[in-house]
C-alpha cells in the first residue's frame, strides 16, 4: 500500500463510562506517529482536555462536534486522502461507518486505512460475526440477532434463560445485561433495543462462571500477525471486562490453552483482515469442580469466542502499559503502509515491531467505581460497565501488584484490609459482582471459608483465591508473630504497607519505615522493557519490588517529580492528566529531568516517551517517599516535587512530603492550607477585605445547626479536603440538615465540615498563574447554571458574555490579592458569586473557593486563549519570573471568539443514579464549542454534548413552584416553536392557565395510564424539563423517575432553568456555525 | 524451607530457598523468556548440561499434567525461579510443581531475583553455575570443577539407546496428547486450506535423534507419518536401509562441532531422501552443507523470536532454544539461507535450491511456543509427496 498523503483522525469526543482517557493516549500516539511518517495529521475532536487536540500534536486540530455533518464539512475543506478510524473508540469507529454509508467518503475520494470497513461489519454485526467463526471451524456461542421484542423473548425461550443481552454497537456494553427470568429479559431488551443504535440487540446462551481471557493481537498489511499481550479475568464471565479485575498474562492457562487462544486470535484478525490492533475476548471452560459444563463431544474445544474489537479499546491501553509495547502507534504506522518488521521496537531500540513482549513481572488493572459518590445507585456489576477508570500496578507477584493496585484505587485509606462495618459473619457477607467484592473476598477468607464454597459460589478460579489466602496468612502471621526482618520482608514482597503492617503488628507506621531503614529493607526498581531482560532496553519506566538488583540508579542533573492524579473519576478527570504531561514537557524544556509518578494505565502521562523517568506506582506517601529517596544521588541532592498538576490527589501528598522534609515547588504546604483550611482562609480574606459567603467550619452536629441558623437558609454543606463537591448539598432546612451532615462527617474522614450561606447567583471562575511577584489572568469564566451547581456540571463560557467591566476588574484584583498574599506560586483556581448590584450600583463579589492548583478548566483556557498555563507555571515555579517569559501581569485579552464548555455525563449507565444537578459533581466528561460568537458556541456545545433541540420537539415539563415564574418565557418559546407539550399536574395547571395547550401526564406510577415514565419509554416525548422539589436525595427523591427514565432512554433531560434556557433560545438561532481548525480562531 | 544459593562462574551468588530435591546441581546457567509451558521445558532434551533460569516469575500455577511432558524425564540439571506457586489451578493438573520436583528428584531454587541473574546473563554471557542446599565455598568451588558445557556431546547422551516407532507402529501410546487437534489448526494451515490434500498415503519417516521433542512426533503423526527413530550413531546406511519417504533430523543439545562424525554421514543422506532439520539438526545440516557454527552470548530461549522469511518477506513468530548458530559463510552455493531472525540477524533457516532439504532453527513444533510456524511439517509431507512422485 503507498502512503497517504495526509489523513483524518477522529476522537472518541467527551469522556463517558466505556470510553476515556485511553482515547487521548491511542490519539496522541497515533498522530504522532502519522506525523513521524510525513503524512500530514488531520484531528477532530470535541473534547478539549485532552493532549491530542493540542496545536502541536497534529497539523491540522478541529475542535468541533463529532457529528456526520461537521466531519464532512471537515473534509471538504481539508480533502484527506486517508481517514484513520480505529483509534476514536466505538464513537470514531461508529462515525466512520456513518461516513461510509451517507457516501461522503466515496464523494470526496477518503480512503479508509488500515482495517476495511467490511472488515469493521463482519467484527461488529453479530450474524456476520457468527458466520465468520463457523467458517474458521470456531466454536460458535448459541445466540441470534434480534431486532424486537418479540424476536427476544422466542430467542430466550429456545436457548434457555439465563442469557446475556447485547446491544449492537454500542460502548461499554450499555444498554445490556443478563436476564434470570423472563421479567428480566423483557426489561433489559426494551433497553437494549433503545441503546443500540441499529436497534438490534443478540440473545447469547450465558456462561456464567466460565473464564474470561483477552487477547490483543496486532495484523500488519502484508498478513503479519502478532500478539501484545493475553489477559485473565479475576471476576468471571457475566461482569464487563471494563469493570472485571485483570490481571496480565494469563495465569491460570497451560501453554497448550494459552496457545490454543492466540492461534485462534490470529485466524480470526487474518481472515477479517485487521490492519491495526485489535482485541478478542475469549471464554474458557472453568475447572469442573468450580462449574461443571457439558462436554459437547461435536465440540472438543473448551472455548468460546465472545467478542472482537476491530480496533484500539481500553484493553489496548492496559495492554499497552502492561507491554510496553505502544500498540496506537505501531497501529497508526500499519495504516501508513508500513509492516510489522519495518517498525523500529521503541524500547529497545535495536529490535523490531514485529515481536511478542514477554513479561517478567504481573499486572492487575483495578476498575474505580463512582459508587462513592453514587451511594443510593446499583452497586452490581454485570454486562454493562459502571467504572468511570482504572488504576494498574506492576510487580513481580500477583499479591504484589494486587495490593499495590488497591493503595491506587484512592479510596481513602481503604487497603485490602478494609472491611464493611456490617460484615459479621461470614453467611452474611455478599459474594456477588459488586465494586466492593474483592474486599468481601478477603473477609470470608479471613473467617476461614473453604476456598472450593467460594470458587463454586463465585467461579472465580481458586488459584486468585488461595493468591487471597496467602495474604490472609500473613495478615494473620503479623498479627500474632513478632515482627522480625524475614516475616517484614514477606509482608512488603506481598504489597503491604508500612501503615498495614503497623496496623497488624501495632506499630506507627513511621516505626515501620524505620525499621526498614535499620535493615536496609528498601525497594528495587525494575524496568517495563518488554522483553524481560532479554535486550538492553531503553525505555525508562519502573516499577518497585523487594528484591536484589535496582535498575533505576539517579542520573545526573536537577530533577523533578511530578505527581500524577490517579485513575479517572468523576471530579479528576482527564484535565489532570493534560496538567500532568505538560508539567513534564515544561521541565524538559527548563532542562530539568521530568520524573513522572501514575497509576493509570489510560493515559498520555503513563506513556514512557512522556517524562524522562516513569514510576507506574500509587500515588501514596510511601510510594512517594521511596521514589524520592530512590532518586537521591550519592551526592544527596533530592529532587523537587510539583503537587499542583495532578489534582486533589497530589495536593493531598503536599502535607506528608512537607513534614517528611521534602521540597515542594510552587504553593507551599502553608499556602495551600490556608486555601484549604476554612478558619484560616477566612482570616485571611477578612485581612485582604474580600467577601465571601457568610459560613463556618464545623466538627459537631451542635455546631452545625448553631451555624446554620446564624447565617440562615438555605446553607451549602460541604466537607474540606474532598474533590469534585462530593456529599455537598443545598440544604434548606434544620431537618435536612441534619441528615447530610452525618453523611458529610464520613467523606470527610475527620477533617471538618463547612457550612456556608448559599448565594444564589452568578457563578464565575478564574485561573490565575503567579510567579510570586506578578499574577496573569489568562481567561475568566462565567457560568450558565447559577451557583449551587458543582462547577464541574456547568455549562461555561469563555469570555463572560454577561460581565460588566467593572465586575471583571473586581475579580481580576481580588484574584491577584488572594494570590499574591497566600504565596501561591504557579496556578491557582478560584471560583467566585456574582451578586446582583444593590442600590449602591457597586459590583458585588464573593469568593466560594480557592483551590491551590490546576483546575479542570486548564485544558479549557490553555486552548481558547493560546497562553501555555501550565509551561508559565511551571517555569514560574523553577524560578523564571513571568515577564522573562515575555507574558506581562493582569487579564489576558480577551479573543474574539466565544468558547462554550459543556458538561457529559454516563447516567445510562449507572441505574439508580439521580441525575440532577447540583453541587455534587457527576458528569464524567467535558466537550467545547468554540466559534466566532456565542450563540453558534452554544449551539455546537450542546450537540457534542447531545443537549441539542430541534424546533418541534415533544417536551415533558414537570417543574416546581419555585422555577415555575422563570420557566413561563422558556414555555412560550417551546410553544411557539412547535413543540408538542406534556405536562405533569402542577405545571399542567398553569399552561391552562395560560392558554397554552398541553397534555396531562401523571406523576403517579401506580395509577393510570400513560404516565410520565411511559412517554419517555414509549417515545412520546424526546425531551424533558423538570426542576426538582425540596429535598434531593432524601427518600421523596421528586421526580426521580422522570430523571431515571430519561437517562434509560438518553434524551436530554434538563434540571436546571438555566441548561434549559440556553438549550431553547438556541433551538430558535438561525446562524450557521462555523466550521474552522482551533488556531483559525484563536489567532484570528 | 531450607536456603539453596546459586552460585555463578563470575563469583556472583545469589541466596534462595530449596525447592524440590537436596544437594547440589551444576551446568550451564541458561535462561528462558516464555511465560507458559514450564513442563515442556523441563523435559526438553536440549536443556540437557543446564541450570534453566525462567524469567516469568511465578512458575507452578497451573500445576503439572504428564500428557505435555516432551520426553521421559526431567532433562535440565536445575531450575532457577523467582517462586515456585505453592497450590496449582487447572482442569488437567495433577499435582502442584513443587510437589513435582520433589518426586523426580529435581534441583531447583526460588525466591532469587531472577531478572538480576537474566541481565548478568545477558551482560556477560552464559556461564557455569550451581545450584546447592550446601555452603557457599562448596558452592563456588564446584563451580570452579565443572566442566566445559562446550566440551560434551550432550546429544549423544540424551538419544535414544535404541531404535523404536512412533505413530500407527506405536497405536497403544497414550503420550498422544487429546490437544493435538488444536496444533492442526496453526495459523497458517489455514490459509492454504485442508492440509490433507498432500497425504494421500501414509509416509514412513525416520527420525534421527539427537534429543527429540515428543511434539514433533505428534506432529508428524498427525500429518500421516509412520514414524521409526534412530539413536543418533546411526549411520547413513543404516537410515537408508529402512527405505523412508523423509528424514527428520531433530532438535537437541550441545554444540554442533562436536558432532563430526553426524555431518558425515548427513552428507550421504543429503539428494537421496527428502529431509528436515530442526534446532541441532538444522546446525548440523548447514555444516554438512559446508557453513559453519558459533556459539551465541547467551542463546535464543523463549516463544517470542521474529523469524522473517526470506523468499515471501512474511514473519512468524517462533519458539527458540538454541544456544549456536549457522555462519553462513563458507554454505555451499546450492543452499541458501531461508529465514532469519529479525532481532540480530542470525540464520534461522536453509534450503537447497534444487534439493528437497530444509532446515529451521526454531521449534516449528512449539510445545511450548506459538503454533505459527506447525506449517513446516506439511511442507515437508509435501516435499515428500512431491519427491516420491519424481
Amino acid at each position: 500500500m503507498t502512503k497517504p498523503e495526509s489523513v483524518l483522525i477522529i476522537g472518541s469526543g467527551a469522556i463517558v463510562i466505556g470510553q476515556a482517557a485511553e482515547f487521548d493516549y491511542a490519539g496522541t500516539q497515533a498522530c504522532k506517529a502519522v506525523r513521524e511518517e510525513g503524512v500530514r495529521s488531520i484531528l477532530v475532536n470535541s473534547n478539549p482536555a485532552t493532549i491530542m487536540t493540542d496545536l502541536d500534536i497534529a497539523d491540522a486540530v478541529y475542535i468541533e462536534p463529532l457529528t456526520v455533518p461537521v466531519i464532512e464539512r471537515i473534509i471538504a475543506r481539508e480533502r484527506p486522502e486517508g481517514l484513520l478510524p480505529t483509534l476514536g473508540g466505538q464513537t470514531g469507529l461508529n462515525l466512520a461507518v456513518e461516513l461510509a454509508n451517507a457516501g461522503i467518503l466515496e464523494k470526496y475520494n477518503v480512503k479508509l486505512l488500515g482495517t476495511p470497513l467490511e472488515s469493521i461489519r463482519r467484527a461488529e454485526d453479530r450474524e456476520l460475526f457468527n458466520n465468520l467463526l463457523a467458517d474458521l471451524g470456531e466454536p460458535v456461542l448459541d445466540s441470534e440477532p434480534c431486532e424486537s421484542l418479540e424476536e427476544c423473548e422466542a430467542a430466550a425461550n429456545r436457548i434457555g434463560l439465563p442469557v446475556v443481552i447485547r446491544p449492537a454497537y454500542t460502548l461499554g456494553g450499555t444498554g445490556g445485561g443478563i436476564a434470570h427470568t423472563s421479567e428480566e429479559l423483557r426489561a433489559i431488551a426494551t433497553n437494549g433495543l433503545s441503546a443500540s443504535p441499529i436497534t438490534q440487540v443478540l440473545i447469547e446462551r450465558y456462561l456464567g462462571g466460565w473464564k474470561e481471557v483477552e487477547y490483543e493481537v496486532m495484523r500488519d498489511g502484508a498478513g503479519n500477525c502478532v500478539t501484545i499481550c493475553n489477559m485473565e479475568n479475576l471476576d468471571p464471565m457475566g461482569v464487563h471486562t471494563g469493570d472485571s479485575i485483570v490481571v496480565a498474562p494469563s495465569q491460570t492457562l497451560t501453554d497448550k490453552d494459552y496457545q490454543m487462544l492466540r492461534s485462534a486470535a490470529l485466524r480470526i484478525i487474518d481472515e477479517l483482515g485487521i490492519e491495526g490492533g485489535c482485541n478478542i475476548q475469549f471464554s474458557m471452560a472453568p475447572r469442573k469442580d468450580v462449574r461443571s459444563w457439558e462436554g459437547d463431544s461435536s465440540k472438543p474445544l473448551p472455548y468460546y469466542v465472545i467478542e472482537v474489537n476491530p480496533r484500539v479499546s481500553r484493553s489496548s491501553a492496559l495492554a499497552s502499559k502492561a507491554t510496553g509495547y505502544p500498540i496506537a502507534r505501531v497501529a497508526a504506522k500499519i495504516a501508513c503502509g508500513k509492516t510489522l518488521d519495518q517498525i523500529p521496537n521503541a524500547v529497545t531500540e535495536r529490535t523490531t515491531a514485529a515481536f511478542e513482549p514477554a513479561l517478567d513481572y504481573c499486572v492487575v488493572k483495578i476498575p474505580r467505581w463512582p459508587f462513592d459518590k453514587f451511594a443510593l445507585g446499583d452497586r452490581g456489576l454485570g454486562t454493562q460497565m459502571k467504572a468511570t477508570g482504572e488504576v494498574m500496578a506492576i510487580e513481580r507477584t500477583f499479591e504484589g501488584a494486587l495490593n499495590k493496585a488497591v493503595r491506587s484505587l484512592e479510596f481513602g485509606r481503604r487497603t485490602l484490609l478494609w472491611e464493611d462495618p456490617s460484615w459479621n459473619d461470614a453467611p452474611g457477607i455478599n459474594l456477588s459482582a459488586t465494586d466492593t467484592r474483592l474486599w468481601a473476598l478477603m473477609a470470608v477468607l479471613r473467617r476461614n471459608v473453604p476456598i472450593e464454597e467460594i470458587a463454586t459460589e463465585t467461579g472465580i478460579d481458586p488459584w486468585f483465591l488461595e493468591r487471597l489466602h496467602r495474604i490472609v496468612e500473613v495478615e494473620r502471621r503479623l498479627l500474632s508473630e513478632t515482627l522480625d526482618g524475614e516475616l517484614l520482608l514477606v509482608a512488603k514482597q506481598m504489597g503491604f504497607t508500612d501503615e498495614m503492617v503497623g496496623q497488624l503488628a501495632d506499630r506507627l507506621p513511621e516505626h515501620v519505615r524505620e525499621l526498614r531503614q535499620q535493615l536496609g529493607m528498601r525497594p528495587v526498581y525494575k524496568m517495563v522493557d518488554t522483553c524481560a531482560a532479554e535486550f538492553d532496553a531503553a525505555t525508562p519506566y519502573f516499577y518497585s519490588t523487594y528484591e536484589q538488583e535496582n535498575e533505576a540508579t539517579p542520573e545526573p542533573g536537577v530533577s523533578t517529580i511530578v505527581l500524577g492524579s490517579g485513575p479517572i473519576r468523576i471530579g479528576q478527570g482527564i484535565e489532570f492528566d493534560y496538567a500532568s504531561v505538560h508539567a513534564a514537557w515544561a521541565l524538559q524544556d527548563a532542562g530539568r529531568r521530568a520524573i513522572l509518578v501514575n497509576s493509570n494505565p489510560e493515559t498520555v502521562s503513563t506513556d514512557f516517551d512522556t517524562s524522562d523517568r516513569l514510576y507506574f506506582e500509587p500515588l501514596d506517601e510511601e510510594a512517594v517517599r521511596n521514589i524520592l529517596e530512590n532518586e537521591t544521588g550519592e551526592t544527596g541532592e533530592t529532587p523537587t516535587s510539583i503537587v499542583q498538576f495532578g489534582g486533589q490527589t497530589a495536593v493531598n501528598l503536599a502535607e506528608p512530603l512537607w513534614r517528611s522534609g521534602q521540597a515542594i515547588i510552587g504553593s507551599s504546604a502553608e499556602a495551600i492550607d490556608t486555601a484549604e483550611d476554612r478558619e484560616l482562609f477566612e482570616e485571611f480574606l477578612q485581612n485582604l477585605g474580600i467577601p465571601q459567603p457568610p459560613g463556618a467550619a464545623v466538627r459537631t452536629l451542635e455546631e452545625g445547626l448553631k451555624t446554620a441558623q446564624a447565617i440562615g437558609y438555605p446553607v451549602l454543606i460541604r466537607p474540606s479536603y474532598v474533590l469534585g463537591g462530593r456529599a455537598m448539598e443545598i440544604v434548606q432546612n434544620a431537618g435536612e440538615l441534619v441528615g447530610f451532615l452525618a453523611q458529610a462527617a464520613e467523606a470527610a474522614e475527620g477533617r471538618p465540615i463547612l457550612i456556608d450561606k448559599y448565594l444564589e447567583g452568578r457563578e464565575v471562575e478564574v485561573d490565575a498563574i503567579c510567579d510570586g511577584e506578578k499574577v496573569l489572568i489568562p481567561g475568566i469564566m462565567e457560568h450558565i447554571e447559577r451557583a449551587g451547581v458543582h462547577s464541574g456540571d456547568s455549562m461555561a463560557v469563555y469570555p463572560p458574555v454577561h460581565l460588566e467591566d467593572d465586575e471583571k476588574e473586581t475579580i481580576c484584583r481580588h484574584t491577584e490579592q488572594i494570590v499574591l498574599g497566600m504565596g501561591a506560586i504557579g496556578l491557582t483556581n478560584i471560583q467566585y458569586v456574582v451578586l446582583p448590584r444593590e442600590a449602591s450600583g457597586e459590583p458585588r463579589v464573593y469568593v466560594l473557593e480557592v483551590n491551590p492548583r490546576a483546575s479542570r478548566t486548564v485544558p479549557f483556557i490553555s486552548k481558547v486563549t493560546g497562553v501555555p498555563m501550565v509551561q508559565l507555571a511551571v517555569r514560574a515555579m523553577c524560578g523564571e519570573s513571568l515577564e522573562s517569559q515575555g507574558y506581562e501581569e493582569g487579564l489576558w485579552p480577551e479573543g474574539d471568539l466565544v468558547a462554550v464548555k459543556a458538561p457529559v455525563f454516563s447516567m445510562s449507565k449507572l441505574a439508580e443514579v439521580d441525575t440532577y444537578l447540583g453541587p455534587e459533581m457527576k458528569s464524567t466528561g467535558e466537550v467545547m464549542g468554540i466559534d466566532n460568537a456565542y450563540e453558534p458556541a452554544l449551539a455546537k456545545a450542546l450537540a457534542a454534548s447531545d443537549l441539542a433541540l430541534e424546533p418541534g420537539t415533544p417536551v415533558l415539563l414537570s417543574l416546581s413552584d419555585r422555577t415555575k415564574a422563570e420557566a413561563l418565557p422558556l414555555v412560550h418559546a417551546l410553544h411557539e416553536a412547535g413543540c408538542d407539550l406534556y405536562a405533569t399536574e402542577g405545571t399542567g395547571t398553569m399552561l391552562e392557565a395560560l392558554d397554552i395547550p398541553s397534555t396531562f401526564v401523571t406523576k403517579v406510577l401506580s395509577g393510570t395510564h400513560p404516565n410520565v415514565v411511559d412517554v419517555i419509554a414509549d417515545g412520546t416525548v424526546s425531551c424533558v424539563l423538570n426542576t426538582p422539589e425540596g429535598q434531593l436525595t432524601g427518600s421523596l427523591r421528586d421526580g426521580f423517575h422522570i430523571r431515571r427514565a430519561a437517562a434509560e432512554k438518553r434524551i436530554p433531560c434538563f434540571t436546571s432553568i438555566d441548561t434549559a434556557r440556553a438549550a431553547i433560545e438556541t433551538m430558535r438561532g438561525t446562524v450557521t456555525p462555523t466550521v474552522a481548525r482551533l488556531d483559525e480562531y484563536v489567532n484570528k | 524451607m531450607p536456603s539453596a544459593r546459586l552460585a555463578l562462574a563470575d563469583g556472583s551468588v545469589f541466596e534462595g530457598r530449596a525447592v524440590g530435591a537436596s544437594g547440589h546441581a551444576g551446568g550451564e546457567v541458561v535462561f528462558n523468556t516464555s511465560m507458559t509451558g514450564y513442563q515442556e521445558m523441563l523435559t526438553d532434551p536440549s536443556y540437557a548440561g543446564q541450570l534453566l533460569t525462567l524469567t516469568y516469575p511465578m512458575i507452578g500455577n497451573y500445576g503439572v499434567d504428564t500428557a505435555v511432558e516432551e520426553s521421559e524425564k526431567i532433562q535440565p540439571s536445575g531450575l532457577i525461579v523467582r517462586e515456585v506457586a505453592p497450590t496449582a489451578s487447572h482442569l488437567n493438573s495433577t499435582n502442584d510443581l513443587g510437589t513435582f520436583l520433589s518426586d523426580r528428584g529435581v534441583i531447583a531454587i526460588e525466591g532469587v531475583d531472577t531478572r538480576a541473574i537474566t541481565r548478568r546473563i545477558r551482560s556477560q554471557g552464559v556461564m557455569l553455575g550451581v545450584i546447592t542446599t550446601e555452603s557457599v565455598e562448596d558452592a563456588l568451588a564446584q563451580v570452579r570443577s565443572l566442566p566445559g558445557y562446550d566440551d560434551i556431546d550432550w546429544a549423544s547422551q540424551v538419544t535414544t539407546e535404541k531404535q523404536y516407532g512412533w505413530g500407527s507402529f506405536a497405536k497403544n501410546s497414550n503420550l498422544l496428547p487429546a490437544v493435538e487437534p488444536i496444533a492442526n489448526k496453526a495459523v497458517s494451515t489455514l490459509k492454504e486450506g485442508p492440509r490433507s490434500k498432500a497425504s494421500e498415503s501414509h509416509k514412513k519417516v525416520v527420525l534421527i535423534d539427537g534429543g527429540v521433542k515428543r511434539n514433533i512426533m505428534r506432529s508428524l503423526t498427525a500429518r500421516e507419518c509412520d514414524i521409526t527413530v534412530l539413536p543418533i550413531d546411526a549411520t547413513a546406511e543404516q537410515v537408508l536401509a529402512l527405505r523412508p519417504d523423509g528424514i527428520v533430523w531433530s532438535p537437541g543439545p550441545g554444540d554442533p562441532q562436536v558432532q563430526n562424525v553426524q555431518v558425515e554421514e548427513t552428507k550421504k543422506l543429503i539428494g537421496k531422501v527428502p529431509i528436515l532439520g530442526i534446532c541441532l539438526g538444522h546446525q548440523v545440516i548447514a555444516r554438512a552443507l559446508g557453513a559453519g557454527t558459533f556459539k551465541l552470548p547467551f542463546g535464543h530461549r523463549g516463544g517470542n523470536h521474529p523469524v522473517r522469511d526470506e523468499r515471501t518477506g512474511s514473519v512468524t513468530i517462533t519458539a527458540q532454544n538454541h544456544g549456536y548458530a549457522v555462519d553462513p559463510i563458507g554454505l555451499d552455493a546450492s543452499a541458501e539461507v531461508s529465514h532469519v531472525n529479525l532481532n540480530d540477524g542470525t540464520v534461522e533457516g536453509i534450503t537447497m535450491r534444487d534439493e528437497p532439504v530444509m532446515t529451521i532453527q526454531f521449534h516449528s513444533e512449539a510445545s511450548p511456543g506459538p503454533l505459527d510456524s506447525m506449517s513446516t511439517f506439511d511442507h515437508f509431507v509435501e516435499m515428500m509427496a512431491t519427491a516420491g512422485v519424481k
